[in-house]
């Protein structure tokens, strides 16, 4: 069976856009050609920057022919319909077959679809893949109507049979007549071979001084940058975007590191990563032992007769100058802070609209600055830092460097902070209080830290509902899951006691006309965000679900203790059962209070118990019913359901034994009431009726 | 031609050559004050409509906002650009573009080029394109693109455009770190100029002007006036009474834009324009390149055919 190659030569791709178009390449050509009836053994895509390429392995030489059956009108119908018929399935009238149904004779119609050359199938899903593929943006180029990322120069399309014979695929689009030929590197190879096989292909590439496949390219990047960084007792700070993103930019990758100049050693090493990552996309360098960055790394294109030295200078050149700028910025900072302090560079933000029913970033600060101060005795820091740390948490978004480096904002502000002589938990909450900004992420602990991230975030989401712009769906602008997140991540991480619903509450008042029933609203949507958390964890929702019912909904780390007891007990045994006993029961109570229009929830008199089965649960009750509502209220919900689970035994043999419904009134309702506590003591820890199945 | 060069008007001489001999109308600049080459009409009327157009021109652009008095090695409020444009884009414009490097000395076998993803836009003339930034050992010496709307008008066909931004380039071919420093003629000329003999001084006071002196009641009053003559120019019948002759003002118009688009950069170097005025200044402008565009098209420079203009 023969193996098809295609390539797709072009103006260079955008690094970023690389993956995703060799995975489309690869979807988009198999389903059609799976479709048209021609299956494969395997396929694989492959991307650089001037060539989208896609391998397939043992493709069927042709389509099977397909025969279909098609019923007709019936025997004796008009002529025309029995013409109309034929020409439809393409057959003569002499060869219809006539078939007895139970409706009567009907003609029927054999198909046959021949089966079609690979060749020309992989044509015409060629076509379509070229002309609906999705790029994330693309454009024509002359005066052609195609569309492509950057204009298509070449197609290459063969199909190779098992004794190695090469054929070139018949193929046009807008003037491109598909061969057999590609080209080398752009500089260092650029001459036109043509190639027979996949296996031909790459191995003439790379002696064109190509590598097609990027995770080759990259691996070699992150191999040399890592040796070289060695050899000079450094090592490579990891960046697995940068590496991707750099691997789609070389067709041969050549790592060549360069000294960084002494003048800028002393900035800070987040801003020089930063500053050669965004701008020249060099990795850093940096010495194991002070953390300190000294050098980079960059990737060129090509081998020079020089070893690379005409590229290192001129790269070492414009890093000067772009350091220089960074050097200027940093420098001006200081001087502001110095000069006038933190609290000045943060003045400024009082005309910086955060958003236009919002107010100003000023008056959000000022928000924040409240809250964190009440929220701070809570979470073990002290009022007056938590205040000062929110207060200028913020103040480099009007720093110079943060204007040029956005990414940088919050680091910037921790070493303004340190410059101005501020203890070092406020200065670190500058930095921290952002976190976490991904699922992953790390969350602050430490107390003043802790509290200004939680002030944050709760105005964030206050500030929103209050103004009536909640997520929606997809739509959710203004990251306010991530919010709500990062506010379930610090309290539970933390283990902080801290009942939500008072600080939406006093938030809330902080924003101008926020409408009743908020807090209760945005408490809804943070438990949802926990659920969604919890499930990542194994939690089942409905176990969930019953723990939030309970009082104190707002104590996330109650919840969840609660959550993991009951997730635990339910997966045992005698939880199973106990929570069917209680189903049990709490359906006869149900049934007999709707009946009787009473609630049975008085205490039950051991006297007018019958049989040994219902003393013995008595007894149990009375003995278990305190130790669990002590282990429940000390917060030892494991304990409170180990406490439940003693008494399945008695409450199973009590429904075993005991009839509810005695002919003596006096005893069914005591037997009720009976039930009635087994109800409220199952109901310590969760709302057992939340469970499901 | 792998000499390198000594000087910035050599660079700027033989990039006229290279382009002259690539079959470019070598142009000159346009006699207005602009941002970049790209408002030069030859460009951003040019892209539009179906005929064939190739031209190559240095334009003095004006940024006021990136005056530094002359001190900053690289930022300057006056610059050179060169502005090449060519429709329909030719198939060969990258080979075409690096043997225009190699002409002003940059030799590609020991130099890295990189083509690195750059889209353009202009939200004053409603235009975008893609392309790439083109950089040389990591830096960025041009800017690629093909045209893809103009004025709100899809470009068909797809002009190539390339620009160079001259100072920098030049300054990276000659080896020189401070732009004042460079040599502008030939070092070993009897009157040997550099970059800072000829511009240092007007840097200096196109600084202070553009940044503290020039007055905001006045460019406010031009903006508006050249925005009102733009459209009642554009209002004009398109026959023209005393001729008879069907004449459509799309180039005098397109100068009225061009000229509100730079008194819009002075304001906004003179810090008086507000963050959400400053996306209506630039729509009242986007809207000016509009009709101008509109008009062009209209016209036989614009692809117009006899029946488009009866």
């Amino acid at each position: 069976m023969p193996d098809l190659l295609i390539e797709l030569f072009s103006e260079e791709i955008p690094a970023r856009m690389q993956r995703r178009a060799s995975e489309d390449l690869r979807k988009l050509m198999t389903d059609g050609l799976v479709e048209a009836g021609l299956t494969y053994r395997s396929a694989g895509a492959f991307a650089t920057p001037r060539r989208l390429v896609l391998h397939i392995e043992d493709l069927l030489g042709a389509s099977p022919t397909l025969r279909e059956e098609r019923k007709g009108p019936k025997v004796g119908a008009p002529e025309k319909a029995i013409e109309g018929f034929c020409r439809g399935a393409g057959v003569a009238i002499a060869d219809l077959e006539a078939r007895e149904t139970p409706k009567g004779a009907v003609y029927f119609a054999t198909v046959t679809t021949p089966g079609r050359p690979a060749a020309e199938i992989v044509a015409d899903v060629l076509d379509k893949t070229i002309r609906n593929f999705p790029w994330p943006k693309s454009m024509r180029w002359g005066a052609g109507t195609l569309r492509w990322v950057r204009p298509l120069h070449s197609v290459l399309c063969i199909l190779t049979d098992d004794a190695g014979e090469a054929s070139v695929v018949p193929f046009e689009i807008e003037g491109i007549v598909a061969g057999n030929e590609t080209r080398g590197h752009r500089f260092m190879a650029p001459d036109a071979f043509s190639v027979g096989s996949f296996a031909d292909y790459t191995a003439k590439l790379k002696a064109a001084k190509v590598v097609l496949d990027p995770a080759e390219r990259a691996e070699h990047i992150r191999a040399d940058a890592s040796n070289q960084a060695f050899a000079a007792g450094l090592e490579v700070v990891e960046d697995a975007g940068l590496l991707a993103e750099v691997a789609g930019l070389v067709e041969w990758p050549v790592v060549l590191v360069g000294e960084i100049g002494a003048d800028f050693l002393d900035l800070p090493p987040e801003v020089l990563q930063t500053s050669m990552k965004e701008h020249q996309k060099f990795f850093s360098l940096r010495d194991p032992k002070s953390g300190q960055i000294t050098r980079f790394a960059t990737v060129a294109n090509i081998e020079t007769p020089d070893g690379g030295a005409t590229i290192l200078a001129g790269n070492q050149k414009v890093l000067s100058a772009r350091l220089s700028d960074a050097k200027f910025f940093w420098e001006n900072d200081l001087r502001t802070v110095e000069r006038e302090g933190l609290q000045a560079m943060a003045a400024p933000l009082e005309n910086v609209t955060f958003h236009n029913k919002l107010g100003s970033q000023g008056a959000r600060i000022a928000r924040i600055a409240a809250l964190a101060e009440e929220i701070a005795p809570g979470v073990g820091a002290d009022p007056a830092q938590a205040r000062l740390a929110a207060e200028i948490a913020k103040a480099d978004l009007s720093s110079e460097m943060v204007y040029e480096f956005p990414e940088l904002q919050g680091i910037m502000g921790r070493y303004y902070a340190m410059k101005a002589g501020l203890a070092q938990p406020v200065a670190d909450a500058a930095r921290d209080h952002y976190a976490p900004l991904g699922p992953s992420d790390d969350v602050p602990v430490e107390p003043v830290s802790v509290a200004v991230a939680l002030a944050d975030k709760i105005d964030l989401l206050t500030g929103f509902w209050a103004i009536d712009e909640k997520p929606t769906g997809s739509k959710d602008p203004f990251a306010l899951r991530r919010a709500a997140l990062g506010v379930i991540r610090i309290v539970l991480s933390n283990g902080l006691r801290l009942p939500l619903g008072a600080q939406f509450d006093a938030q809330l008042a902080r924003h101008e006309g926020a409408g009743e029933g908020l807090a209760a609203d945005l408490l809804g949507f943070v438990h949802d965000r926990l659920k969604v958390h919890l499930r990542d964890e194994g939690l089942r929702h409905d176990v969930i679900d019953a723990c939030l019912e309970m009082e104190g909904g707002d104590d996330l780390a109650s919840v969840v203790a609660r959550a993991r007891a009951l997730g635990a007990f339910v997966e045992t045994e005698e939880g199973t059962n106990l929570v069917q006993g209680f189903r049990r029961a709490n359906n006869i109570l149900a049934q007999a209070e709707a009946k009787d229009g009473v609630e049975y929830s008085f205490g039950a008199d051991a006297k007018y118990a019958e049989a040994d089965e219902e003393r013995a649960l008595f007894n149990d009750l009375e003995a278990k019913g305190p130790e669990i509502a002590a282990a429940a209220k000390a917060e030892r919900y494991g304990d409170a359901m180990a406490g439940m689970a003693a008494l399945r035994a008695p409450i199973d043999a009590f429904f075993e034994t005991v009839q509810i419904n005695a002919e003596s009134e006096i005893v069914r309702r005591n037997r009720l009431n009976l039930l009635g506590q087994i109800r409220r003591i199952c109901g310590t820890v969760a709302d057992l009726t939340r469970l499901e199945g | 031609m792998s000499d390198k060069p000594t000087s910035f008007q050599e660079i700027i001489l033989r990039l006229q050559t290279y382009w002259a001999a690539k079959g470019c109308a070598v142009l000159q600049p346009y006699d207005m004050e602009v941002g970049a080459g790209t408002f030069h009409p030859a460009t951003t009327l040019r892209a539009l409509g179906g005929k064939a157009w190739a031209a190559a021109y240095v334009q003095p652009s004006r940024r006021p906002t990136d005056g530094r008095y002359g001190e900053n090695p690289n930022r300057l409020q006056h610059y050179y650009q060169y502005q090449v444009i060519i429709k329909p884009s030719p198939p060969d414009l990258q080979a075409l573009y690096l043997g225009s490097l190699e002409a002003i000395g940059i030799d590609m076998a020991t130099h890295d080029i990189r083509f690195v993803e750059d889209d353009w836009e202009s939200p004053t003339l409603g235009a975008w394109g893609l392309g790439w930034e083109v950089w040389c050992d990591g830096m960025e010496v041009s800017q690629f693109t093909y045209f893809q709307q103009v004025g709100g008008h899809d470009c068909h066909p797809v002009s190539g455009e390339l620009t160079y931004g001259l100072e920098r380039l030049a300054m990276y071919v000659l080896g020189v770190d401070h732009v004042m420093e460079m040599p502008f003629n030939a070092p070993d000329a009897p009157i040997p100029l550099r970059y800072g003999d000829v511009f240092r001084q007007t840097e200096e006071e196109y600084s202070r002007w553009n940044f503290d002196v020039a007055d905001t009641a006045v460019l406010l009053k031009h903006f508006e006036e050249a925005e009102a003559e733009c459209a009642a120019i554009l209002d004009q019948e398109a026959v023209d009474p005393k001729t008879g002759k069907r004449i459509i003002m799309a180039h005098p118009a397109y100068d009225q834009c061009i000229k509100a688009s730079h008194i819009f950069n002075l304001l906004d170097a003179r810090g008086v324009i507000s963050v959400t005025e400053r996306q209506a200044y630039i729509g009242r402008v986007r809207a000016l390149a509009k009709r101008c565009a509109d008009a062009f098209v209209m016209t036989e420079a614009g692809g117009a055919t006899g029946q488009d203009a009866a």
